[in-house]
């Protein structure tokens, strides 16, 4: 595993200076619950900055929930409770210090099928930054959809059609256009809910590499079904099984030595 | 070994004897659904074409040709009616005892004198001239050039007495009757006189009553789906709202009418046969059918867009007014212009607040005594007059034709503003 040595003013606001690998957010035995039925029974997790966090597990075992939790997207859920403590930087996200769209500002998020707004691929980025007024004037925001559009490795491909419709996109550029449109608000923490899942291996590829790249600015949570892309891009990664957290190691340790026997009878195909 | 029994079981007589029938019956349903929508297509060319064959003949309308002498002393006394009588006798040469003469006056829409003076009034230098003017005919003689009052009837049971026919023959014999579009169909109020009668007052009260209905019943509908739909708790008093909301679609629009009589009228006191109290009224029949069209529209909004949006950090109202409510917007405009379509088409509310008056002005304000025009069909279908059965399928024709334009419109707009996602 290799050390980060760079770390980009960017994604420096209020950071704790504990280690090399900061703690972004932190999980407190946190509970879930739709309705009567308990969706996590009691997560703990830490999720340290810069770095790629994997969630894994079996369809149903609650690692989306988790993830809906890190920047609040449950709370448009009808019925659903969530107990115990998320803290990003050290303070309580369902605290009374932080607002969910202030929150969801600093913890993007990209989903499992692409979902563009039906407008102009520009517009698509502008969006963000627009509503939080991060650019003050014409010239401010073409500079940041650039940006945003190079870092998502999709500027070669649509410099020229900014202004044509953002679904009019192949799946895999209409999710580097969301991942472009997460980090045009500079977030901290970028989660992604199975981002490859609707997507070809080259286009899964192309995104694999990005998450890669985006690790150096952004600390990232990655929830999927594809072992051998955990494997690929994470660094630490954890089990999720039944609403429980089984096992939260690093990546190697997880795919190599791991302690749980779910842990083992999953990433062998087993069951899942 | 089960590829055999599989390749033996769909190629035994059995089941292709199967498939024939599934193939059977799949022709008997198309066969069906080609004969229902032939069905509704024969009944509606055979509305129309009844419509229209009776109706066409009411944008026609019969012109009798006098050449007036404006004598100075009558024009002063304002007698345009001797005017007109005295050119009528001349023109006719059987005009020659008082009893034909009697029966001649008849000829003339009683409307005719006024025609003159307002031309006379619009030019006073045609005073002590001779003047060639077309005067409207009275509805019978006009029935009558239109083959509606036949000849071959005994005269007892004739509208038009053999007086009056000679007179007409002879007036047709020199070329002084004519036949031109009726232009008072569309720019007058409604009228005792088919001849003088238009549908005018009938569209202008229509369009108060809509534009008030618009202003009402658009915003509230449309604030009330996307708050019902986008903020509200899903609890047991949304569920109860929902229901009142499809049940209140489902009201008698007469129901509407008596409560707009109790409430604006009696509660309110606001004028009677006004527009106002029309469109109020249209307005509460109205807006739960824009209520339940808009919400389904926003349910059809993918929840992603939603969710993309809000990971952005939008706020909840941002979501709604960027992204939700732009994508439900050519489902809300249909709903609310056929929302719109149907209050224009109503009457039954609007015999209970008094617009089914008979009133000859053109409607200026909200406040004025109106009617509208599927009230104004209503009255014509009523009169006694054969004139205003023709006019009765013309004023339907108009109505049709807003109709038609309302919901052309509805279907232009939602292909307009259709997007993909």
């Amino acid at each position: 595993m290799s050390v980060q040595t760079h770390i980009p003013a960017t994604a420096m606001p209020s950071r704790p200076a504990a280690g090399i690998h900061g703690t972004k957010m932190v999980a407190r035995d946190v509970k879930v619950f739709y309705g009567a039925k308990q969706a996590l029974k009691g997560i703990n997790l830490e999720i340290q900055e810069n770095r790629v966090m994997a969630l894994i597990g079996p369809s149903g075992c609650g690692k989306s929930t988790f993830l809906r939790c890190l920047n609040r997207m449950n709370d448009t859920i009808e019925n659903c409770r969530v107990e115990g403590l998320i803290a990003l930087d050290g303070e309580d996200v369902y605290g009374k210090n932080i607002d969910a769209v202030q929150l969801r500002a600093r913890v993007g998020m990209v989903f499992q099928k692409p979902n563009p707004f039906p407008k102009s691929i520009y517009d698509n980025i502008a969006y963000g930054p627009r509503i939080h007024g991060i650019a003050s004037h014409r010239d401010e925001m073409d500079e940041i959809v650039q940006t945003s559009l190079k870092r998502a490795g999709l500027w070669n491909e649509v410099k020229d059609r900014l202004r044509e419709p953002g679904t009019g996109l192949s799946g895999g550029q209409q999710q580097r256009l969301c991942i472009a449109r997460a980090i045009a608000v500079s977030p901290e923490v970028i989660l992604m809910d199975e981002p490859c899942s609707a997507l070809d291996p080259i286009a899964t590829a192309h995104i694999e590499e990005l998450i890669d790249e985006l690790r150096e600015n952004y600390t990232i949570v990655i929830v999927t079904h594809n072992m051998q892309q955990a494997a690929r891009v994470s660094q630490k990664t954890a089990f999720f099984h039944l609403g429980d957290m089984v096992e939260c190691d690093d990546t190697e340790e997880i795919f190599t030595n791991p302690r749980d026997e779910r842990t083992q009878g999953y990433i062998t195909g087993r069951y899942g | 070994m089960s590829v055999a029994v599989t390749k033996s079981r769909y190629q035994s007589e059995e089941f292709s004897a199967r498939l024939r029938r599934r193939y059977a019956a799949e022709r008997r349903f198309r066969i069906a659904g080609m004969v229902a929508v032939g069905i509704a297509s024969l009944m509606l060319v055979v509305l129309l074409g009844s419509i229209i064959s009776k109706g066409y003949t009411a944008f026609w309308q019969a012109q009798i040709r006098l050449e007036v002498t404006l004598d100075k002393q009558q024009v002063e006394e304002r007698n345009y009616t001797a005017l007109l009588r005295q050119a009528l006798y001349a023109q006719v040469p059987t005009a020659t005892d008082r009893a034909t003469r009697r029966s001649l006056n008849d000829l003339l829409s009683s409307g005719a004198p006024y025609e003159l003076e307002a031309k006379v009034n619009a030019n006073p230098s045609l005073v002590g001239t001779t003047q060639t003017v077309w005067v409207r005919a009275d509805d019978e003689i006009d029935q009558f050039m239109k083959g509606f009052i036949r000849r071959d009837v005994p005269e007892s049971e004739r509208r038009l007495n053999d007086v009056k026919i000679a007179a007409i023959d002879a007036l047709v014999a020199n070329g002084s009757i004519r036949s031109t579009f009726n232009t008072t169909l569309f720019t007058a109020g409604d009228s005792r006189e088919p001849e003088q009668a238009g549908i005018l007052g009938a569209v202008v009260g229509s369009a108060l009553t809509l534009v008030v209905t618009m202003l009402l019943s658009v915003p509230i509908g449309i604030a009330a789906a996307v708050y019902l739909e986008e903020f509200a708790p899903k609890n047991r008093w949304t569920d109860l709202i929902e229901v009142n909301i499809n049940n209140l679609a489902a009201v008698p629009s007469i129901i509407f009418g008596l409560l707009g009589l109790a409430v604006f009228l009696g509660f309110f006191g606001l004028p009677r046969s006004a527009p106002l109290v029309g469109g109020l009224v249209m307005a509460l029949m109205t807006l739960p059918v824009i209520i339940i069209a808009s919400r389904v529209a926003l349910k059809a909004v993918p929840p992603s867009i939603r969710e993309a949006a809000l990971g952005v950090g939008a706020s909840p109202l941002q979501t709604v007014t960027h992204h939700v409510l732009p994508l439900a917007l050519p489902g809300i405009l249909t709903g609310t212009i056929i929302g719109m379509a149907r209050a224009l088409g109503e009457t039954a509310p609007l015999l209970m607040i008094g617009m089914v008056a008979f009133i000859v002005d053109i409607p200026g304000g909200l406040t004025d005594s109106a009617t509208a025009i599927p009230v104004q069909i209503y009255m014509w279908a009523d009169s006694p007059e054969r004139a205003f059965t023709e006019r009765t399928s013309a004023a339907i024709m108009i109505l049709l034709a807003f109709l038609i334009l309302m919901n052309g419109l509805a279907v232009f707009l939602r292909k307009k503003f259709e997007r993909r996602w």
